[in-house]
């Protein structure tokens, strides 16, 4: 399949290509990795008239570190992502999550900032930034703005990016030392998932402390699972705690109903997934 | 030359075709340039019923690049109706069957205009442009309900969605009882309906065909697996001239039956290129090759079995309704028939019917997918002889053993009919029961059930049998198919004592040009690399048959011998001349011949000799032409029947309803082996997708009869990361049929591992209240099944989830 | 768009639509048709090259995009004549059949192996999920891949495709 014409430009800077999204109007496509995007324009079911390839904007790429946070260019692709240092040790969760996505070469390309601009909710990295409490820095025509990730994903597929903005950085809280494991369920593995759960806690003293839980494809944004979140704090790190904290997961979720899983099937399987993802994480 | 020289068969070669393979060397259809080519892009109906009230496209024809744009009402004159070479019944209903619909659709993804543009990417531009109104009607989607009293109809013409009733009846037949008495008089009555999803065959290589009109014949190369039943039926549907037309399949990249066919866009480009004078080329995307090309299976199994309480069968009654499509295609319609003579398996049933009816939809036609019939009935019945054990509290291969054929009752007829040369059924057992160690793995699923693990083990069996090498002509002409089911070859001796073998059969993957080379190698003693094995176009190799059904061997193959023993009985007389003998007194070995009796180190003239002094004619034996050349066309006396067991061992989930496959061990005995390495690619290969079939693939339609499964993200394909290793190992029973001893592998794994998988996955969680779980098992499936015993969770009508068919690209895609 | 690119050794610069996918351009413009299209939603792998010594799958890079990079494709690998150890063990061990898929399953088994000079039989499975075979079932895939790891050293891209030790020439088909 071929994709419809389009005019194409490889702005080399940021400002460039805030530029060149705001001359394009309305039928201007951000680039990143294209891994969505290019099967997409592939099957006609988008035909921007131009696209801002960011590819060349090296400011947009690679890991640094800010203070209590990682930053991470959102053009860093998910190869980048899982071999960095700072992802490792600051990050572990967004690491694991980013191992299974997609496949090797579509890691090769796909990028971090791409996948969460994208929003699809059953995709794994919106989820894991979800659950990191992850901000998304935004560059617009006006300059930078900051939004948290919970703002951030507003529907199927859409954001609160705006046609003229460009999401440039995301920055991750450090979770240094937390416990993290990202449980997914598909199919067959290159599948999106039917649901998947990222989770990290800190534990302190055989009690978790803190806790963060996010879904994926529980509804039309990925969903932080604040019931069992709060249900963990104080409780021991062990497998009987877990699932009975793990009990609230799908709550206040609203999860699609395809030829995969009805919604309750969905909602079992995040109560299951979210008990064995924290119990792996802590290694109970 | 070596006077013993180690045979051929029996080696694992390495492939011949690698080389060219492997360094990216290759001939796909989509690979040719021709001067002048030009590129044809099909707009297909969204609608899956609906009359056609318009098409405009005179934007199109305005469009760069753009040649031409074709509708139905302009082809209708020429296009002829597709064929269907097998008439099941007498009265058998068959719609006329147009490769580009003309005023009306009847499934979604069906032709409706054609673009012809000098790039692909003109022509897909200008598709975009064509603007089409439908009138929509009602949609048939349903089997059932199709062939209810006042259901909406498919074709009006004809009246009905019953295309036609086969029946076998083993009382009527006089190879067996009377059924219904069987189950009248039975202690035990057996009642299931199980559900053979629809597939799609998702050969790798997408379907593609180039036509050059402009030499004095048509030339049509073709992704196809049968060119010469191609070029017949092209002559035939187009009232070309058979002459006229030569059709050639280069390399093709796989079929699994999917290109054994006669298809729309075949005849499209051709027309196409008639119309025009120039060479076309249509390559289809992967959404349109899962979307219109041919589907296989998609039968309701209604089966009744009955038994004795000790566990000996009666009879065996099976009520089907397949479902054809909205067309008939090449084979559509005989596909189910194949399956009535395999029913009844490896068991001495002593009465068994058969009844098919044959139904039509609205959705993309049906036909061959590996394995044909055979994998829908040997499913159905392993899935009974499971449920007979249930209910009679026997361990399951016990029961099998109790019914099935024993070594010593070779050859057999069975209660269908057909005679079964050889098979071992005990030995295949004894040594995949070794292999998988059963016991062990009975006791374990014995703790695990009873500490309640969450992760159950079930165990799977299926002991099957099929027929390959289709086909006898005159079997084939009691069935009413259109054409024979023999094979040709020939073998020419060339001046420098090199082979060329020309073969009918058309391989798109097999190996059949190393295997063929090992058979020619030890029947005329040359070296295995001075052989070159020609096929696939109707120039180099006129006559053929071509290669599907697990046919090339048991009957290709045997061709390919019969040549070469005329290559040999005329190298003979040569021969006898130039050792000064009698014809009577010399013999054939190792590539020479040698006067009777006189040893090794005796004179010798070898088969190179003899062909040199053919080519120089200057002192042959009076009478004597001086040519070795010869062929053979060949036609099986019978079936051969594979056979092997095939057990699977799995792990349920049943918090989620995941299915791992833990260990799957198969010992399949396909009589003499040519290359074992060749033989354990195809039972490997067929395991794949026998497990696809069991735990991911299908295609879904939702109720507006719109395919939810038309991408490759969400028509499920396996991948390395999706299946287990398997333990595969053999035992040779030779067939008895043919002089090479073979019978056949290549739907073998096909055939045998699907009802193994679910047979497993059924018995792992059967003491959860669960009977059944409809195929494909997915976790919903078997999560609901042990919730609540409901067998078909998100069935027909639900959508696919998670694929690209789920973009909204309104968003911000970056 | 002018572009230039370098694929398998040899530098090419040619005008481009923006629209073209790598795949197209390297099959139609430079006649590279060893690399073959298999689907259209970057499921199948078929497609799959390594630009600038990564694994990427060509129908979902824009040829514009390659400008200034290097790409490889099955084409390139055999080197003086002989086989790339990955071919070789794909031969020797009966890891294909129509061979379809093979030029992508062969360029994203030299990139695994780059990444992971030794890996077990799940890490081969993983590492070629993004790859789809109808015929094989997979098995001897595996197989060669593990088997291709003992004749070749680690490293990405040109590194990758270096051949290590003496292996068959090209051609010669047995």
């Amino acid at each position: 399949m071929i994709p419809a014409a389009f005019d194409y430009v490889a702005p080399t800077t940021l400002d460039e290509a805030v530029r060149a999204l705001a001359e394009a109007g309305e039928d201007g496509k951000v680039l990143a990795g294209g891994q969505s995007l290019l099967p997409v324009l592939r099957m006609r079911l988008a035909a921007p008239s131009k696209l801002i390839d960011l590819n060349k904007v090296a400011e947009l790429r690679g890991v640094r570190e800010d203070g209590d946070a990682i930053v991470i260019g959102a053009m860093t692709t998910h190869y980048d992502v899982l071999r960095d240092s700072l992802v490792a040790e600051h990050a572990a969760l967004l690491a694991e999550a980013t191992g299974t996505v997609a496949d090797p070469q579509i890691r090769h390309r796909g990028t971090f900032g791409g996948s969460l601009a994208h929003a699809d909710p059953a995709a794994d990295l919106p989820a894991a930034a979800t659950a990191m409490d992850a901000e998304m820095v935004i560059a617009g025509p006006g300059g930078r703005r900051t939004v948290p990730v919970g703002e951030f994903f507003v529907d199927f597929f859409t954001t609160a990016l705006g046609p003229d903005e460009v999401l440039c950085e995301i920055r991750v809280p450090k979770r240094t030392g937390w416990h993290a494991h990202y449980e997914k369920f598909n199919r067959v593995a290159q599948a999106w998932p039917i649901v998947a759960v990222a989770a990290t806690v800190r534990v302190d003293g055989g009690s978790i402390a803190e806790a963060r839980v996010g879904l994926a494809n529980m509804g039309p944004t990925p969903v932080r699972a604040t019931g069992v979140e709060q249900a963990l704090v104080g409780q021991p790190a062990t497998a009987e705690a877990i699932k009975a904290a793990a009990e609230h997961a799908a709550e206040g979720t609203n999860p699609p109903a395809d030829g995969n899983a009805d919604a309750e099937f969905r909602q079992h399987l995040a109560r299951v997934l979210t008990s064995r993802a924290v119990s792996a994480a802590v290694g109970a | 030359m070596t006077a013993t020289v180690e045979p051929e068969v029996g080696k694992a070669r390495r492939r011949k075709e690698d080389a060219r393979l492997i360094t990216g060397r290759t001939r796909w259809t989509d690979n040719l340039a021709l001067p002048g080519l030009v590129h044809m892009a099909i707009l297909r109906s969204p609608m899956a019923h609906a009359r056609i009230t318009n098409i405009d496209a005179s934007a199109a024809r305005q469009m760069p690049g753009v040649l031409a744009v074709f509708t139905g009402a302009d082809l209708a004159d020429e296009q002829g109706s597709l064929p269907n070479a097998w008439p099941i019944t007498e009265d058998m209903k068959a719609p006329t069957a147009p490769s580009i619909a003309v005023d009306k659709v009847n499934f979604a993804g069906e032709a409706v205009a054609l673009v012809i543009a000098r790039s692909a990417y003109e022509a897909a531009d200008a598709l975009e442009s064509i603007d089409v109104d439908y009138d929509e009607l009602p949609v048939v989607l349903d089997m059932a309900a199709a062939v209810a009293d006042g259901a909406d109809l498919v074709h009006e013409d004809l009246g009905t969605n019953s295309s036609a009733t086969w029946i076998f009846d083993s009382g009527e037949a006089g190879t067996g009882g009377d059924v219904e008495q069987a189950i009248s008089d039975a202690e035990v009555v057996v009642e299931r309906t199980y559900r053979q999803q629809r597939l799609i065959p998702a050969f790798m290589e997408p379907r593609a065909v180039v036509v050059d009109p402009t030499g004095e014949q048509f030339t049509m190369w073709s992704a196809t697996q049968i060119p010469h039943i191609l070029r017949v039926m092209l002559a035939m549907t187009l009232s070309v001239p058979e002459h006229k037309v030569r059709v050639i399949a280069p390399d093709v990249g796989g079929g699994f039956g999917g290109k054994l066919q006669v298809t729309p866009e075949e005849v499209l480009t051709f027309l196409a290129a008639r119309r025009l004078g120039k060479p076309v080329k249509y390559n289809e995307t992967r959404s349109e090759s899962l979307l219109s090309a041919h589907h296989g299976r998609d039968q309701i199994q209604k089966m009744t079995l009955s038994a004795k309480r000790d566990g000996t069968v009666t009879g065996l009654k099976v009520e089907l309704l397949a479902d054809m499509g909205a067309y008939l295609r090449l084979v559509t319609s005989g596909i189910p028939i194949l399956g009535a003579f395999m029913f009844n398996a490896i068991y001495k049933f002593p009465a068994y019917r058969f009844v098919c009816t044959n139904v039509f939809t609205n959705k993309t036609p049906t036909d061959a997918y590996r394995g044909a019939g055979r994998p829908e009935a040997t499913f159905a019945v392993e899935r009974m002889m499971d449920e007979l054990a249930v209910e009679l509290g026997m361990d399951p291969m016990e029961v099998r053993e109790k019914n099935w054929i024993k070594h010593e009752e070779f050859p057999f007829t069975t209660v269908a009919g057909l005679t079964y040369d050889s098979g071992n059924y005990e030995a295949a057992t004894a040594k995949a029961k070794e292999l998988f160690g059963y016991d062990a793995l009975r006791a374990e699923q014995r703790e695990r059930r009873e500490k309640g693990d969450p992760v159950q083990l079930g165990i799977g069996i299926s002991t099957f049998t099929e027929m390959c090498g289709l086909a006898p002509s005159r079997v084939l002409g009691s069935l009413s198919y259109g054409a024979g089911g023999w094979e040709h070859a020939a073998i020419r001796m060339l001046p420098t004592g090199k082979v060329e073998v020309v073969t009918g059969s058309s391989p798109h993957g097999q190996g059949h040009e190393t295997a063929w080379s090992q058979i020619v190698a030890d029947q005329l003693g040359v070296p295995f690399e001075d052989v070159e094995v020609l096929h696939g176009d109707t120039q180099s190799s006129h006559k053929g048959m071509d290669t599907y059904g697990s046919r090339s061997l048991t009957v290709g193959a045997m061709a390919v011998v019969q040549a070469a023993d005329k290559v040999k009985a005329k190298a003979a007389k040569v021969a006898a001349h130039m050792l000064e003998a009698s014809e009577d007194d010399v013999e054939f070995a190792s590539g020479a011949f040698r006067v009777k009796g006189t040893g090794a180190e005796a004179k010798s003239v070898s088969i190179q000799d003899i062909a040199l002094a053919v080519f120089a004619a200057h002192d042959l034996p009076d009478g004597v032409e001086p040519n070795l050349d010869s062929e053979a066309t060949f036609d099986p006396e019978n079936f051969s029947f594979p056979h092997g067991t095939h057990l699977c061992a799995t792990e349920v989930d049943t918090e989620t309803g995941r299915v791992e496959i833990r260990s799957y061990v198969c010992v399949d005995d396909i009589g003499k082996v040519i290359n074992p390495l060749i033989v354990e690619g195809q039972v490997h290969g067929g395991l794949a997708q026998g497990i696809a079939q069991a735990l991911f693939e299908e295609a879904v339609y939702d109720e507006s009869g719109t395919l939810t499964t038309g991408t490759l993200a969400d028509y499920l394909v396996p991948s390395a990361a999706d299946l287990p290793t398997f333990v595969t190992d053999r035992t040779e029973s030779p067939s008895t049929t043919n002089v090479l001893g073979v019978k056949g592998v290549g739907e073998a794994g096909t055939i045998a591992s699907t009802p193994a998988v679910v047979n497993a996955v059924i018995d792992a969680v059967r003491h959860l209240g669960v009977s059944d779980i409809e195929m494909p098992c997915t976790p919903m499936r078997v999560w609901q099944a042990i919730r609540t015993g409901r067998p078909d969770a998100g069935g027909l009508g639900s959508e696919a989830g998670g694929g690209l068919g789920s973009i909204d690209t309104s968003g911000g895609t970056q | 768009m002018r572009i230039t690119v370098t694929v398998d050794g040899t530098k090419y610069t040619d005008e481009v639509e923006p629209r073209q996918l790598l795949v197209h351009y390297l099959r139609e413009r430079l006649g590279k048709v060893g690399t073959v299209v298999g689907c259209d939603t970057s499921n199948c792998g078929a497609c799959t090259v390594h630009l600038d010594g990564h694994s990427v799958k060509s129908c979902s890079v824009l040829a514009v995009q390659a400008d200034g990079s290097e790409v490889t494709t099955i084409e390139g690998l055999a080197r003086d004549g002989r086989l790339h150890p990955v071919q070789q063990a794909f031969h020797d061990n009966h890891a294909l059949q129509c061979g379809f898929c093979t030029p992508g399953m062969i360029m994203q088994s030299i990139d695994l192996l780059a990444d992971n000079p030794d890996p077990d039989e799940k890490a081969v499975r993983e590492g070629l999920e993004g790859n789809l075979c109808r015929c094989t079932g997979y098995q001897n895939i595996v197989r060669a891949v593990r088997d291709a790891a003992g004749h070749m050293k680690g490293g990405a891209g040109p590194e990758a495709e270096r051949v290590a030790d003496a292996s068959q020439p090209v051609g010669g088909g047995n």
